[in-house]
């Protein structure tokens, strides 16, 4: 059994049509066992969390006692995607998993949904949000090494403060770009294969070879995101995560968990980064 | 290349003589056992190599499948029961005469002799881009052939495409609607009954079914209840050869009318869209109105509201129009205008 299923073209070429949708409950039970994992690692495992001192305390006294973390713009912009997303992963397998029901129409309307607010999102991170803050940056690679040798029961400094988003957060933030942009660019094409009210059908577009190549990418991204969301669902409900939650929520984190888990340095209590401050 | 057509694959052919035993062959082979009843519509797809089921399962010995029997003041037909049976049934044409108008409509005498009445509401899409193999939507791949600029689409569907547009090609299946039918599917876990209304589904809701039949269930029978028996029918069918075709378009209408206006009424068409078309909106526009022409007139240009022609298949606009029309009125009224 293959990951893609190929069929012959009326010119008798052989090219790829979808991927075979077994993968579904693959990344299902990864996601699954990822979580399982996860629990057990934390339950079993894990040594509590040390950091380096981050600077002198007295800094610390114009912190206010709710540290805004997300603006209502960036709030909103995460839970509609969240809805669009649920949407279209709803729509998508529910079908091949044996519940049927008119999901085209549904599922498009929800990508039109998606993608709006993924280019709400590129033009608000990048003209009104610190772009910066959500890659990993020189301090979040040499940090990672450290909490793995510390991890491993070697040696080393203990690691620094993270700055507005842990390395882990950033690095879920770039396969999330990576998935969601990849649905999203193939779907909109894809839309052209269907009837919609937004633009004439033409399956002429691209070739059977790119059209197919297309379908594997949108369902290889789309089964990915399965496993991608249960795990994101899986952090945001885990007990020591729940403040970050609300900081979705609410907009805000305490003053006592900012200290304790941020750097000043790197991002400062009023929003803006530690490094626009630094250099400024 | 050529293909090598008319020799059917290996596969293993179980011939169970009650429904029971079929059920339980149903359920132990699942998605790859194949339900033949009079054969008309398995064949072209074993012959032609495009379905090879490992298991074929025909109910030709299954006796409990067939017959016509009363029940309440309607019928229950077996599903097994071959349409010549219900065209000669002598209750079939006094009281519920659309399904004998219907049933002897269907292709040709030959045909019905052998054809079942559970095969010709189950059958496939006729959709010769499908029929021929290639793997289009409704085949489990991501294109429709027939909905291409360049594709032969005549025969296909104008009303509810979803991807696919390939047309319900039953005869029976609008005048069950009509009449308010209920189809009996049972499987491993029991028995269920659906309307018939519902007994059909689309491509946006399943691609590759024509009807909620899954691997496992098995139409055993079709109840037709007293609701609309004696009342007032008219099926047309419009085929391209008389003596042997599919429907382009065909329409099925029960109506009870009162003092010349019309108390209740039930119209349903096939040949336009992937399921057979109850015209609900149709039926409320003129329930209760005069039957003359002007209703018929208004139920024409309801019935083809949001029809989305193909390439070469715009001429099953006027004909459904008129057929609805025709359906109300009489064929007197019929006007050939597009």
């Amino acid at each position: 059994m293959g990951i893609v299923e190929w069929a012959t073209s009326p010119w008798g070429e052989d090219v790829p049509i979808h991927i075979s949708f077994f993968l579904l409950w693959v990344s299902a039970i990864a996601g699954l066992l990822f979580l399982i994992g996860h629990a057990i690692w934390v339950k079993a495992f894990a040594k509590p969390e040390k950091f380096a001192a981050s600077g002198p305390p007295y800094r610390d006294v114009h912190i206010p006692a709710k540290v805004p973390r997300h603006s209502l713009a960036a709030r909103l912009f995460h839970w509609v995607m969240a809805a669009a997303m649920l949407a279209l992963l709803i729509t998508a397998f529910l079908p091949k998993v044996g519940v049927q029901f008119p999901w085209v129409t549904y599922h498009w309307i929800a990508g039109i949904v998606l993608t709006a607010s993924i280019l709400f999102h590129i033009i608000h991170a990048s003209f009104y949000m610190d772009f910066w803050s959500i890659w990993p940056d020189k301090i979040d690679i040499e940090d990672a090494g450290r909490r793995w040798r510390r991890a491993t029961g070697k040696d080393s400094p203990a690691p620094r403060r993270f700055a507005k988003y842990p390395l882990e957060n950033k690095m879920y933030h770039g396969v999330i770009v990576l998935a969601g942009l990849s649905v999203m660019l193939t779907g909109i094409f894809m839309m052209f294969r269907v009837r919609t009210v937004l633009f004439p059908r033409n399956p002429y577009l691209f070739g059977d070879m790119t059209w197919g190549l297309m379908y594997v990418l949108h369902g290889l991204a789309g089964v990915g995101l399965i496993a991608l969301i249960m795990v994101h669902i899986y952090f945001a409900v885990r007990p020591e995560k729940l403040v970050i939650t609300k900081s979705m929520i609410f907009g805000t984190l305490d003053r006592e968990h900012y200290l304790e888990h941020h750097d000043p340095s790197r991002w400062a209590a009023d929003g803006s980064s530690g490094r626009a401050k630094a250099a400024s | 290349m050529a293909i090598v057509r008319d020799i059917m694959p290996a596969f293993e052919l179980f011939q169970p003589a009650t429904t029971d035993d079929a059920v339980g062959l149903l359920a132990k082979y699942g998605r790859d056992a194949w339900v033949m009843g009079g054969g008309l519509d398995t064949f072209d797809w074993l012959k032609d190599r495009i379905k090879r089921p490992s298991v074929v399962v025909d109910l030709s010995q299954v006796n409990d499948l067939t017959g016509i029997r009363p029940m309440g003041g309607g019928l229950e037909i077996g599903a097994l029961t071959t349409l010549t049976e219900i065209v000669r049934n002598p209750v079939v044409k006094e009281k519920f005469g659309l399904l004998h108008q219907a049933a002897e409509l269907v292709a040709s005498p030959q045909i019905r002799n052998q054809g079942t009445i559970g095969g010709n509401v189950s059958q496939d899409a006729r959709c010769w881009y499908y029929r021929g193999g290639w793997k289009c939507y409704r085949a489990g791949g991501n294109i429709c052939f027939a909905d291409t600029p360049s594709a032969i689409n005549r025969e296909h569907a104008i009303l509810d495409a979803d991807r696919c547009v390939a047309v319900n090609p039953s005869d029976t299946a609008p005048a069950l609607i009509a009449l308010e039918a209920q189809m009996v599917i049972r499987n491993r876990k029991g028995e269920r009954v659906v309307e018939a209304e519902d007994y059909f589904i689309g491509p946006a809701t399943d691609i590759t079914r024509m009807t909620i039949l899954k691997p496992g269930d098995l139409l055993t029978a079709i109840r037709i209840p007293d609701k609309w028996a004696g009342a007032t029918f008219y099926f047309e069918k419009v085929r391209d050869r008389q003596v042997w075709d599919f429907p382009l378009v065909n329409v099925a209408s029960a109506a009870v009318y009162s003092g010349g206006n019309i108390e209740r009424i039930r119209i349903a068409v096939n040949g336009v869209a992937a399921h057979p078309v109850r015209l609900k909106a149709v039926e409320d526009a003129v329930r209760g109105k005069p039957r003359n022409a002007a209703t018929a007139d208004m139920a024409g240009q309801l019935a083809i509201q949001g029809a989305e022609p193909l390439r070469y298949n715009g001429y099953k606009v006027p004909l459904l129009r008129n057929l609805v029309k025709r359906s109300i009125r009489g064929v007197e009224e019929a006007t050939w205008a597009s």
